[in-house]
């Protein structure tokens, strides 16, 4: 079977510290693959190296190869802003620009030249439909997204990644800083999202891992313990490690 | 006495310090401004506002002082502007830190306090004397722009701090280059407090002296300036003129002068600080 997205022999480091420990992972198109672990353990650091985020870090250094769709990311063929045209991510605090939803949901395709107003309209809407959004807010698109409730924040970010029509996207604890109820709405959104997307989300609350992801990989001190059908992680874990942190013995 | 008491007492004894310091500061403004529109106001009318120095005080007027004033005051924004924001910009968002950098940011800071007249010394020099300018608005603005350099960099600096780095990580999270992020988000973001940063760089550029004389804006111009190269007065050159004169009609004038002045500055802080309010009242992150 052929991954989507696959890690090989990942060594990272931030000056002298290794965050991560010769990684090797393979994920499903699709799916919803979660990242789990202590605080600490390497899972943003992981994430951000699928959009190549950790680039800005002046200490970062990567040894291995990360391959999308059978290309190495890390070519120097490889351009950055092309690249995250097809890796969308969603950040842990809701973080909309300071202008209208529209403009927000609008702007991935405004910095790609796009000009066409019909065209720029029907995505705009789309991605709201797409992020369950639409309802709460068609009256009201020129409004600040600011002016929002947390929860409709991360839902325009949502939008605003996947107005650019990405095929995969990252979400590093997009819940965090929401309430149970927005909580809820989004986890019901990434279910729904799968069908056209790959997806890989960092979570540190187990329960959601359960709910939510199709694929669990346990880190833990930047080595990944074990990576599997997430029934079987939380069932039937092969490792000690991930079986005291699962039953929430340690973490 | 108890230790509480000794602290409350001390509290209010620097409780009545501060309330006389700054008493002080403000009835001694209140004192001068009184006096200058006591003195001046009536003396303000259409005539003086467009009338050309003469040696009679009651015929003078400010119109080659307020127009040389607007043209540096417009030359000075166009030089300064671009290259104070960009500078800015420079240094906040594409700068690696290093030593280098670390040491241009020390001096940008060390050049905003150095005196007005230092500055005049090296515009006399370079502007009027190696460039060529003469004594022209030109060579006024260019000082001038030298001047307020400093001040644009540092507004612009610490505007841009102050737009949260998780905007810059959304716009390049979409695909944005360094330089779309900076346009259409992070500059946009701080454009309030740029914007306030200039204004305040310019009613000062508009209040300075020392170096338009030394740089060699002259005291009785009768034209008003019809191109950059033309040579012009201030109105702060002006009402120093007028002031040391010894005929009252002429302290009169320069009372009538300060009050154009201090309505220009008060008008363009005023300005200023209802931009900051509006642009902080606006983003809440
Ligand atoms: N920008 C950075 N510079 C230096 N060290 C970092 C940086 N980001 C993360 N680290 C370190 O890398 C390790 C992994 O961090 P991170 O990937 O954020 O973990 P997690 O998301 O699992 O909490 C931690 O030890 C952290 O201190
Ligand atoms: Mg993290």
């Amino acid at each position: 079977m052929k991954y989507k997205l696959e890690a090989k022999n990942i060594d990272v480091f931030y000056g002298k510290l290794k965050a991560l420990n010769n990684i090797n992972i393979g994920i499903t198109e699709n799916a919803v693959t979660g990242l789990i672990g202590p605080s600490g353990c390497g899972k943003s650091t992981f994430l951000r190296l699928f959009n190549r985020m950790n680039d800005y870090i002046d200490s970062f250094k990567l040894n291995g190869d990360i391959y999308i769709d059978n290309t190495n990311i890390y070519d120097k063929s490889v351009l950055v802003d092309e690249l995250r045209k097809n890796v969308g991510m969603v950040f842990q605090k809701p973080n909309p620009f300071p202008k209208s939803i529209f403009d927000n949901v609008a702007y991935g395709l405004k910095i790609q030249g796009i000009n066409d107003k019909a065209f720029i309209k029907t995505r705009v809407k789309d991605a709201l439909k797409q992020a369950a959004l639409w309802e709460e807010v068609k009256d009201d698109l020129g409004k600040s997204a600011l002016a929002l409730s947390g929860g409709q924040q991360q839902r325009v970010c949502i939008a605003r990644a996947l107005a650019v029509e990405p095929s995969i996207i990252l979400m590093d604890e997009p819940t965090s800083a929401l309430d149970p109820i927005a909580t809820a709405k989004v986890e019901k959104l990434i279910l729904t999202l799968k069908e056209k997307y790959t997806i890989i989300i960092v979570t540190h609350n187990m329960q959601q891992a359960g709910r939510i992801s199709d694929y669990t990989a346990f880190f833990y001190m930047g080595d990944l313990i074990e990576f599997d059908k997430t029934d079987t992680i939380f069932t039937n874990p092969k490792m000690e490690r991930t079986e005291n942190y699962i039953t929430g013995r340690f973490g | 006495m108890t230790n509480g008491e000794k602290n409350r007492l001390k509290d209010s004894i620097f409780k009545y310090i501060g309330v006389f310091a700054c008493s002080i500061g403000l009835i001694l403004l209140a004192i001068f401004i009184g006096n200058i529109i006591y003195d001046g106001f009536n003396r303000i009318d259409w005539s003086f506002l467009t009338s050309l120095p003469s040696r009679k005080a009651e015929k003078a007027g400010i119109l080659t002082a307020w127009s040389g004033s607007l043209w540096i005051v417009i030359f000075t924004f166009i030089i300064a502007v671009p290259i104070g924001i960009s500078a800015g910009v420079y240094l906040e968002e594409y700068n690696r830190k290093n030593k280098l950098t670390r040491l241009l940011e020390i001096n940008i800071s060390n050049l905003a306090g150095v005196p007005s007249i230092i500055y005049g010394l090296l515009g006399l020099e370079i502007f009027v004397r190696l460039s060529n300018l003469g004594s022209s608005v030109l060579a006024g603005s260019f000082t001038l722009a030298l001047l307020i350099l400093p001040i644009i960099i540092v507004a612009t600096r610490e505007a841009l701090k102050a737009v949260p780095s998780s905007i810059r990580a959304a716009s390049f999270g979409l695909g944005a280059t360094k330089w779309q992020t900076t346009w259409y988000q992070v500059l946009p973001a701080a454009s309030g407090g740029i914007l306030t940063g200039v204004i305040l760089a310019i009613s000062r550029a508009v209040g300075e002296t020392a170096p338009l004389i030394v740089v060699g804006a002259l005291a009785y111009v009768p034209f008003t300036p019809k191109g950059p190269m033309d040579e012009f007065t201030v109105l702060p050159i002006q009402i120093f003129n007028w002031v040391s004169r010894p005929q009252h009609e002429f302290a009169i004038n320069a009372a009538a002068a300060i009050i154009i002045l201090l309505a220009i500055t008060f008008t363009m802080n005023g300005i200023a600080v209802y931009f900051r309010n509006k642009w902080q009242k606006k983003i809440n992150w």
